[in-house]
């Protein structure tokens, strides 16, 4: 496969809870997520109960993508922070090195000038264990240390009680 | 590009329905939808132009069951088939896990069944991928219709290689859990072969 899978642990995945925890309080955000750049959620902190937090991981992860394509159309890399105003709320939306998009909800409680502030302190430390997160995946990877991973003992029984 | 989180024991998978306009991508999705129980699915997401060509993507996202304690969920997305659409397709296709190649069996179809064929393996090659490689499935589709094309011709020239395929109507839902069924096997095999 050309891209590693992401794979992801208890220990990084709290490390990522902390700090969207952080960052949702420090921002005075209404809700944050974390998606992967393949529209899979990854972490979400604040009042999620109303949203759908799957539908809405997709289409960002469509319009990050769409957003990328015009970029290379203009000779632009990318654009790393997109923003969307609407009447009560409005949506930051942010790349993370390269490779995950962090999405901050806020309403007039908070400020553009705020979230972007703390979003760039928190993407710093989020690049940072999710570079711990590639090298830790491939250093297991290349020591074969996954053996014990749920998948090496899928049966076709196991696959076919899911489409029952 | 699976996502794997023992965190939250959880898997995700992304499946791409890929195909020319109008051979039925959408009404794939749109019958798995329908014939899903509600808690195993999300909504579905149509982005789409007022005469329902998809404009950007359909996407479905399903969570069938566990397997081993680990919840698995499939990202089911249609590309937009038509060719000026070109751009939107390779973006959707970004981190795939398997693709299904939906086949208009018509007999005036089958031009533009090998020119979307051929747009996917050079859409693929360009993010590092070979479509022999990938979990892949054919579904000949619109079987009901007077004009198709025999299964033979239709298997010599899109599936030379002879690879898993599936007669279908999708508006019926003939065929359609067939396929998707293949297709996520097959996925979930790679699975166990990399991990
Ligand atoms: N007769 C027949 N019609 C079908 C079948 N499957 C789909 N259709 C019809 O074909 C038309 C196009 O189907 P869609 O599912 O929208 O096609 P699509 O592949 O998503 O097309 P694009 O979004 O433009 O790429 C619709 O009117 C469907 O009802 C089939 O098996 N038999
Ligand atoms: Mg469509």
């Amino acid at each position: 496969m050309a891209e590693f899978d992401l794979v992801m642990y208890e220990e990084e995945f709290t490390r990522i809870d902390e700090e969207l925890q952080k960052l949702h309080q420090q921002a005075n955000a209404k809700v944050l997520f974390l998606v992967d750049k393949n529209g899979q959620l990854i972490a979400s902190a604040g009042d999620t109960h109303n949203i759908d937090t799957t539908a809405l991981a997709s289409l960002t992860a469509g319009n990050i993508a769409a957003t990328g394509g015009i970029a290379r159309l203009l000779g632009e890399r990318e654009f790393t922070i997109l923003f969307h105003e609407g009447e009560k709320d409005n949506i930051h939306i942010s790349l993370i090195g390269q490779r995950v998009i962090l999405v901050v909800i806020f309403d007039q409680r908070s400020s553009l000038g705020l979230v972007r502030l703390r979003v760039k302190k928190a993407s710093e430390a989020l690049t940072r264990i999710f570079d711990e997160i590639s090298s830790k995946a491939e250093k297991e990877k290349a020591e074969g240390r996954l053996e014990e991973s749920p998948f090496a003992e899928i049966s076709d029984e196991d696959i076919d009680n899911l489409f029952r | 590009m699976s996502f794997i989180n023992y965190s939250s024991r959880e898997i995700n998978c992304k499946i791409v329905y890929y195909g020319p306009g109008l051979c039925g991508k959408t009404t794939n999705l749109q019958y798995i939808y329908r014939k899903t129980n509600p808690d195993q699915k999300g909504k579905l997401i149509s982005l789409a132009t007022e005469t329902e060509r998809t404009l950007f993507f359909d996407f479905l996202p399903l969570a069938l069951g566990d397997i081993r304690g680990f919840r698995v969920r499939f990202h089911l997305y249609t590309v937009p088939g038509q060719v000026f659409y070109a751009a939107s397709r390779k973006l959707i296709l970004k981190g795939v896990d398997g693709v299904v190649f939906v086949a208009d069996s018509q007999i005036e179809r089958m031009e533009a069944n090998i020119e979307s064929l051929e747009d996917l393996k050079i859409n693929l090659a360009e993010q590092g991928y070979e479509l022999e490689k990938l979990p892949f499935t054919v579904q000949h589709n619109k079987r009901d219709l007077p004009n198709v094309a025999p299964l033979e011709e239709m298997n010599s020239i899109l599936n030379p290689n002879g690879i898993p395929f599936f007669e279908a109507v999708a508006m019926t839902g003939r065929g359609v859990f067939e396929t998707l069924k293949n297709v996520a096997k097959q996925v979930l095999l790679e699975l166990k072969k990399h991990y």
